[in-house]
C-alpha cells in the first residue's frame, strides 16, 4: 500500500515538473496589444476581414500587415478603438449594408427549368446558368443565407433572399458568395434603391419578369440628378438622390422597381406610403 | 491478352437492346439547322459568313481561332438566316450560324478518294484539322492537338475506345459495325501519324457479337482486341488505358505521358473521311433512346439538327420531362428542346417524369459505397462534405481535382446525395481560386 | 410574360440511380432479423414478444417525438429507428420488465443517436450504447436470464445462467470448464440456451447475414474479419489448454458474437468507410472480444469491443485512406 502511494506520488511530481518545464519552454509571448484587440473586435469570426478569424486578424494588426479598417461588423466604434490601441490615424468609412437587388420571386419571374439538386445557388448556377430565365435575378436557394454569420438573411415567401437591415453589418460575405452578383453593399443611409439587377433590353425583360427594370428611362427623365442608366438598368446615384423627386419617379416606374426600404429593413415588398417616405428620407 | 481491372466502378443497367441491332438510318434534314461556333474544347471558331449568304454543303462557316481550335462547316447547302446567340448544349446562349437547308444538299467541291499513304504526316494533320475532327465521345477535344504531342513526348500505343459504357448509347457500336473498314483505315492513319507501334481495340464483353466479328480482322492486322469485363466507367480514358495496358496515367498528367493515345470509334471514322476524302465532320451517329421514346434508333444526324426534330422523328410517348444530351451517367440535362446536336453529342435521351430519379437527399449514412465505387479511388463523401462547407483546402487535399465526374458515387449512394454536383462545384472553385492566386 | 409551358427538369448528372436507398437497406436488415425474432419468441415465449414490441414501437415513437420537439423533419419512415429498437430488444434478456425495455429504447434513440444530430452522425452504435448503460446501471435485471422453453409460450420462467457466464464462473472456481461446455454440443447452434433475445440463435442470424450479403446490404469484410479473428485467437488458446479454454466453435455460437459481427459491427454509420478500414475494424473487434471473454471481468465482450472500435473508427478513416488512382503515396494530395 505504502509502496504504491510513494510510487504514484513521485510519478505525479515528475509529471508536474515536466509539465512546468514544457510550459516555460514552449510559452508563446503574446503581445498585450493583441489581447486588447481581441477584446474590441466583433468576435464573430466571420472572416469578412479576409483572415480566418478575429484572432488571426488581431495578430496581423499587431504585426502591421493588415489595414486597421477591415472589421466591418464592428463598425465605427471598433475602428476607433483599434486605432487607439495601435496608435494610428484612421478615417472612418461610411457604414454599408447589403441590398438584394431583385424582386422577381416565384410569382413574378419565369423559371427556365425545373431544378432538382443541391439547394445551393452556386451549384444551380452551373446547370444551364441557373434555373431562372432572368440571367441576373436571385435564385432563392439561399447560399447567402447560410453564409451570413449574423443571421441577417432569409428566404422570404416570394422565394427571394431578404436582408434584415437591422442585423446586417455590411461584412460583405454574402456579396462575395452570390453567383449572380445580385447582392451588393450600399451606403447604410440610403433607403431608396432600384431593385433590379438585369441589364437586358425591355423586350427580353418583359418576356420573363413582371417586376424587372425595363430601361425605359422614365426615372432618369423625372429625376436626372438622382438616377443613372447602366445599359438597360436604372440605378440610384447614392449620395446624390433628391428624395422628393425620387418619390415621383417611384410612382411613375412602370414595373415598380424603385423601392424605399424601411428602417427595420424587413419590408421590401410594399413601397411605404408617402407620409412614411417623407419621414424616412431626411 | 491480360486485362487488368480498374478500381471501383459500378454496374448500371445497360438498356442497349432497343437500339443495338437495328441498322442506323439517315435523319431527314430539319427546317433549320443551328450550328454553334463553339463545338470543341478551346477557342470558338470565328464566323466567316453573314446572314443572307448562300452556302454549300461542307463550306467553312467558322474559321479556327488558334492552334487549339477547329473550323466549323455548313452541314448542308442552303441559306444563312442569322449569326446570333442560340441555346447551346452547355446551357448558355452562344453564337451560332443558323442555316435554312435548300434541299439540294450539294457539296462545295467533289473530293477524289485518295490513299493516305501518299500524304505526309503534316498534310494528314492539316486535313484532320481542316475537317474539324474532334473527340466524338463527348469531350470534343481537337484531334489534331492530341495527335501532335509536344516535344519530348512520344506515343507508342493507340487504343480505339469502343467501350461505350454509358447505358442506352449504341452509336459507337453501330459505327463499328457499319463502317468497320473506315475504322481499320483510321487506325492505320493513327499509327502512321503518331508513330505508335501497337494498336488495340477496347471493347466490353457485353458485345460478344462485335468481338467475334472483329477478331479475325484484328488478327490479320496485328491489332490487339481487348474484350474487357463490363463495368462502368470502362470507357473513361484513364480506366481504359489501365485496363488495356496496365499503365496508370498520372493524376495531373495526360495519356500521352504514358505514351498512349485513345480515340473514340466515331472520331476514327470521321478522321478517315477527313484524310482520305477531305470530307469535313458534318454528320455523326446519334442514339435516340430512353424510356420516353417510341421508336428508339440510331440516326446519322447532320450537326446542328435541333433535338426537337430528332425526338419528332422517333416519336415520344408524352411530352418528355427530361431531355439528356449524352448518356445518363455523364450527360447534361437540357432546359429546352431547341438545342442542336453538336460534334460531341453521342446520344439524345428522353425521360418521362417517372423515370427521373428522385433527388431528395438524406444524411450520409457512411456506408462507404461511394468510396468503393470511385474509379479514381477518391473519398467522394468527404470531398462533397467539404465542398458543401466551402472547405476548399480540405477538398483539395482529398484530391477533389482528380475526380473525372463519372457519376458512380452519386449513382450508388443510398442516401441519394448529389455527390458529383458538390465535387464539381469544389473543382470549379479550386481552379478559380488557383487562377486568382 | 409569355404563357408558361411545361418545364423540363434539369438536374446534375448522373440521371440514373442504383435504386438502393437508406430506407430500403434498413428494411432489408429488418427482414433479415425477423426469423431471429421469431426464434426468440419461440424459445422464450410471450415475454420475448413483449420486449420486442416495446423496444421497436418505443424507439419509433421516441424518435418521432424527439424530432417533433426539436423541430426537425420526422424521419422515422426511413426505418432506422425501428431497426435500432429491434437491436435493443435483441440485447435484452426476455425477462426484462417493460420499463427496462422502454428505457433501453429511449437511451438508444436519444443518447445514442439524436443528441449527435441523428442518423449518420452518431459515433457509437445506439443499441450498444443502450445495452452498456443498462448493464452498468441495472446489472441484476440485465443478467437475469431465463431458460428457453421451446414452444411453451405461457410457461413460467425458470432462472438459468448463460453458457458464457457459466464457463467463466466455472473456470474461476475450479480452474476448468464444465463438462457440457468443453464438449461442445450442437444445441447451442440452434440457440437452445439462456441469453439475450438476439444471443440465442446463431444459425438463424447467420442465415440472415447471408441474405444481407446476397442483397448487397452488408459487405463481407467486417463479419469475416471479426469471426475469423475470434476463431483464430480462441483456437490458439483452446489448443494450449482445452480444459480451461472453450472450443472456438463455442465462442462463435454463444453470446452475442453472431449478432454483433453480422448486424452491429456492420452498422454503416459507426464502421469505417474503406474496405481496408473495415478489415482492421473487424480484427480489432475480434481481438477485444476474445480478450474480454477469456480474461475480463464480464463474461461477454462483444458490446464493449464494438463500442471500443466505434471510438477508433474516425482514426481508422483518417489514416486508412485509399491512394488516389494515378498518384504515388509520397507526392500525393498536393
Ligand atoms: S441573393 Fe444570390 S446567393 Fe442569395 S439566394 Fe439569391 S441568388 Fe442565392
Ligand atoms: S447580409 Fe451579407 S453583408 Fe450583411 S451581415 Fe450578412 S453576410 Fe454580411
Ligand atoms: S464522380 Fe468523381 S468522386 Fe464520384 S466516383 Fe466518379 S471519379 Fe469518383
Ligand atoms: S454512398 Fe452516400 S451514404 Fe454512402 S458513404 Fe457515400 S455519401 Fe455516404
Amino acid at each position: 500500500m505504502m509502496a504504491a502511494m510513494i510510487c504514484l506520488g513521485s510519478l505525479g511530481c515528475v509529471a508536474a515538473l515536466l509539465l512546468a518545464m514544457a510550459a516555460r519552454r514552449f510559452a508563446v509571448t503574446i503581445d498585450p496589444r493583441q489581447v486588447a484587440l481581441m477584446e474590441v473586435l466583433a468576435g464573430a469570426n466571420c472572416g469578412a476581414c479576409g483572415f480566418p478569424g478575429c484572432d488571426a486578424y488581431a495578430r496581423a494588426l499587431v504585426a502591421g500587415t493588415a489595414k486597421p479598417d477591415l472589421c466591418r461588423p464592428g463598425g465605427a466604434e471598433t475602428l476607433k478603438r483599434i486605432a487607439a490601441i495601435l496608435g494610428v490615424e484612421v478615417t472612418e468609412r461610411p457604414p454599408q449594408i447589403a441590398v438584394m437587388y431583385c424582386q422577381g420571386g416565384l410569382q413574378q419571374a419565369r423559371p427556365k427549368y425545373d431544378y432538382q439538386g443541391l439547394q445551393d445557388c452556386r451549384a444551380a448556377q452551373k446547370l444551364a446558368r441557373g434555373p431562372k430565365l432572368c440571367p441576373a435575378g436571385c435564385l432563392g436557394l439561399g447560399s447567402c443565407v447560410q453564409k451570413c454569420p449574423f443571421g441577417a438573411l432569409s428566404i422570404d415567401a416570394r422565394g427571394l433572399a431578404m436582408v434584415d437591415r437591422g442585423r446586417c453589418t455590411g461584412c460583405g460575405l454574402c456579396v462575395a458568395i452570390c453567383p449572380r452578383q445580385v447582392l451588393a453593399l450600399a451606403p447604410a443611409t440610403e433607403s431608396i434603391h432600384v431593385l433590379c439587377n438585369n441589364r437586358e433590353s425591355a423586350a427580353r425583360v418583359k418576356s420573363y419578369c413582371n417586376v424587372g427594370c425595363l430601361g425605359c428611362r422614365l426615372c432618369v427623365r423625372t429625376a436626372p440628378e438622382s438616377f443613372v442608366m447602366d445599359s438597360f438598368l436604372a440605378q440610384v446615384r447614392y449620395g446624390r438622390g433628391q428624395p422628393a423627386v425620387m418619390a415621383e419617379a417611384m410612382e411613375r416606374c412602370p414595373h415598380h422597381c424603385i423601392l424605399n426600404l424601411d428602417e427595420q429593413g424587413n419590408d421590401q415588398i410594399l413601397p411605404t406610403p408617402p407620409s412614411a417616405r417623407e419621414r424616412s428620407t431626411p | 491478352m491480360i486485362c487488368r481491372s480498374f478500381p471501383g466502378g459500378t454496374h448500371p443497367p445497360g438498356h442497349k437492346t432497343a437500339t443495338a441491332h437495328a441498322p442506323s438510318l439517315i435523319c431527314p434534314l430539319p427546317a433549320e439547322l443551328v450550328i454553334p461556333l463553339a463545338q470543341h474544347v478551346g477557342a470558338p471558331a470565328l464566323p466567316c459568313v453573314t446572314a443572307g449568304q448562300q452556302v454549300a454543303r461542307g463550306q467553312v462557316v467558322g474559321r479556327a481561332d488558334g492552334f487549339v481550335s477547329v473550323p466549323v462547316h455548313a452541314s448542308t447547302s442552303g441559306l444563312i438566316t442569322a449569326v446570333e446567340p442560340r441555346p447551346h448544349p452547355c446551357g448558355a446562349e452562344l453564337p451560332a450560324v443558323v442555316l435554312q437547308p435548300d434541299g439540294e444538299d450539294a457539296w462545295a467541291e467533289e473530293y477524289q478518294k485518295q490513299s493516305f499513304h501518299v500524304l505526309s504526316v503534316e498534310a494528314m494533320l492539316e486535313r484532320i484539322r481542316e475537317a474539324g475532327v474532334v473527340g466524338m465521345g463527348g469531350a470534343a477535344f481537337p484531334t489534331h492537338v492530341k495527335l501532335d504531342p509536344p516535344q519530348g513526348k512520344s506515343i507508342d500505343t493507340v487504343i480505339i475506345n469502343a467501350v461505350e459504357c454509358e447505358p442506352w448509347l449504341t452509336a459507337d457500336r453501330r459505327v463499328l459495325l457499319e463502317q468497320m473498314e473506315k475504322v481499320f483505315t483510321g487506325l492505320e492513319i493513327l499509327k502512321e501519324v503518331s508513330g505508335a507501334g501497337h494498336a488495340y481495340i477496347g471493347l466490353e464483353d457485353n458485345q460478344p457479337d462485335v468481338a467475334a466479328l472483329l477478331a479475325p480482322h484484328c488478327q490479320k492486322r496485328d491489332i490487339g482486341l481487348a474484350v474487357l469485363p463490363t463495368r462502368y466507367p470502362q470507357g473513361a480514358e484513364r480506366q481504359l488505358i489501365y485496363a488495356v495496358t496496365g499503365r496508370r496515367v498520372p493524376a495531373r498528367g495526360l495519356p500521352m505521358d504514358v505514351g498512349v493515345l485513345v480515340q473514340n470509334v466515331g472520331t476514327i471514322a470521321a478522321l478517315t473521311d477527313a484524310v482520305t476524302r477531305g470530307r469535313p465532320l458534318i454528320e455523326r451517329m446519334v442514339t435516340i433512346s430512353g424510356p420516353g421514346v417510341i421508336r428508339p434508333q440510331n440516326l446519322r444526324v447532320r450537326i446542328g439538327t435541333p433535338v426537337a426534330h430528332l425526338l419528332k422523328q422517333c416519336g415520344v410517348t408524352e411530352e418528355p420531362a427530361m431531355v439528356i444530351l449524352g448518356g445518363p451517367m455523364m450527360g447534361v440535362a437540357q432546359h429546352t428542346q431547341a438545342i442542336p446536336v453538336v460534334r460531341g453529342t453521342s446520344g439524345v435521351l428522353a425521360f418521362r417524369r417517372q423515370d427521373v430519379p428522385i433527388t431528395t437527399a438524406g444524411p450520409c449514412v457512411r456506408c462507404g459505397r461511394c468510396v468503393a465505387a470511385c474509379p479514381m479511388r477518391l473519398q467522394p463523401t468527404f470531398i462533397a462534405d467539404y465542398a458543401r462547407r466551402d472547405e476548399l483546402d480540405l477538398a483539395e487535399r482529398f484530391a477533389a481535382r482528380n475526380c473525372i465526374e463519372c457519376g458512380s458515387c452519386s449513382f450508388i449512394c443510398p442516401a441519394n446525395i448529389p455527390l458529383v454536383q458538390s465535387i464539381r462545384y469544389a473543382k470549379g472553385a479550386i481552379l478559380a481560386r488557383r487562377r486568382r492566386m | 410574360m409569355e404563357p408558361r409551358t411545361p418545364l423540363l427538369i434539369v438536374s446534375p448528372s448522373p440521371h440514373l440511380h442504383a435504386g438502393l436507398t437508406t430506407s430500403g437497406m434498413m428494411g432489408t436488415v429488418l427482414l433479415a432479423l425477423l426469423p431471429a425474432a421469431a426464434t426468440a419468441i419461440y424459445l422464450f415465449g410471450l415475454p420475448a414478444l413483449r420486449v420486442l414490441l416495446v423496444c421497436v414501437l418505443g424507439s419509433v415513437a421516441i424518435e418521432a417525438l424527439w424530432q417533433k420537439a426539436t423541430d426537425q423533419p420526422i424521419t422515422v419512415r426511413d426505418g432506422s429507428a425501428a431497426l435500432t429498437g429491434l437491436l435493443v430488444a435483441f440485447n435484452l434478456p426476455a425477462s426484462s420488465p417493460w420499463w427496462l425495455s422502454l428505457l433501453g429504447a429511449t437511451l438508444a434513440i436519444v443518447v445514442g443517436k439524436q443528441v449527435f444530430g441523428g442518423l449518420g452522425h452518431n459515433p457509437f452504435n445506439p443499441a450498444l450504447v443502450a445495452r452498456i448503460v443498462l448493464l452498468i446501471s441495472f446489472p441484476s435485471a440485465m443478467t437475469h436470464w431465463t431458460a428457453p422453453q421451446p414452444g411453451r409460450f405461457l410457461a413460467d420462467a425458470i432462472t438459468a445462467a448463460t453458457p458464457l457466464s457459466e464457463s467463466q464462473s466455472a473456470v474461476m472456481l475450479s480452474g476448468h470448464l464444465p463438462q457440457h461446455i468443453s464438449e461442445f454440443s450442437a444445441r447451442y447452434l440452434l440457440g437452445s440456451m439462456p441469453g439475450c433475445l438476439g444471443e440465442v440463435s446463431a444459425l438463424v442470424l447467420f442465415l440472415g447475414a447471408l441474405f444481407l450479403l446476397w442483397r448487397g446490404v452488408i459487405s463481407w469484410h467486417i463479419p469475416v474479419s471479426y469471426l475469423g479473428t475470434v476463431t483464430l485467437l480462441s483456437g490458439i488458446f483452446w489448443l494450449m489448454d482445452p480444459g480451461r479454454y472453450p472450443h472456438p466453435m463455442f465462442h462463435l455460437v454463444s453470446g452475442g458474437l453472431m449478432l454483433g459481427a453480422c448486424y452491429m459491427a456492420t452498422d454503416l454509420v459507426t464502421s469505417p468507410l474503406t474496405t481496408r478500414g473495415m478489415l482492421l475494424f473487424g480484427c480489432g473487434c475480434g481481438l477485444f472480444t476474445v480478450l474480454i471473454r477469456l480474461f475480463g471481468s464480464y463474461p461477454e465482450g462483444v458490446a464493449f469491443s464494438i463500442l471500443l472500435m466505434n471510438a477508433v473508427t474516425p482514426l481508422i478513416d483518417r489514416y486508412v485512406v485509399p491512394r488516389p488512382f494515378g498518384m504515388d503515396r509520397g507526392r500525393e494530395l498536393i
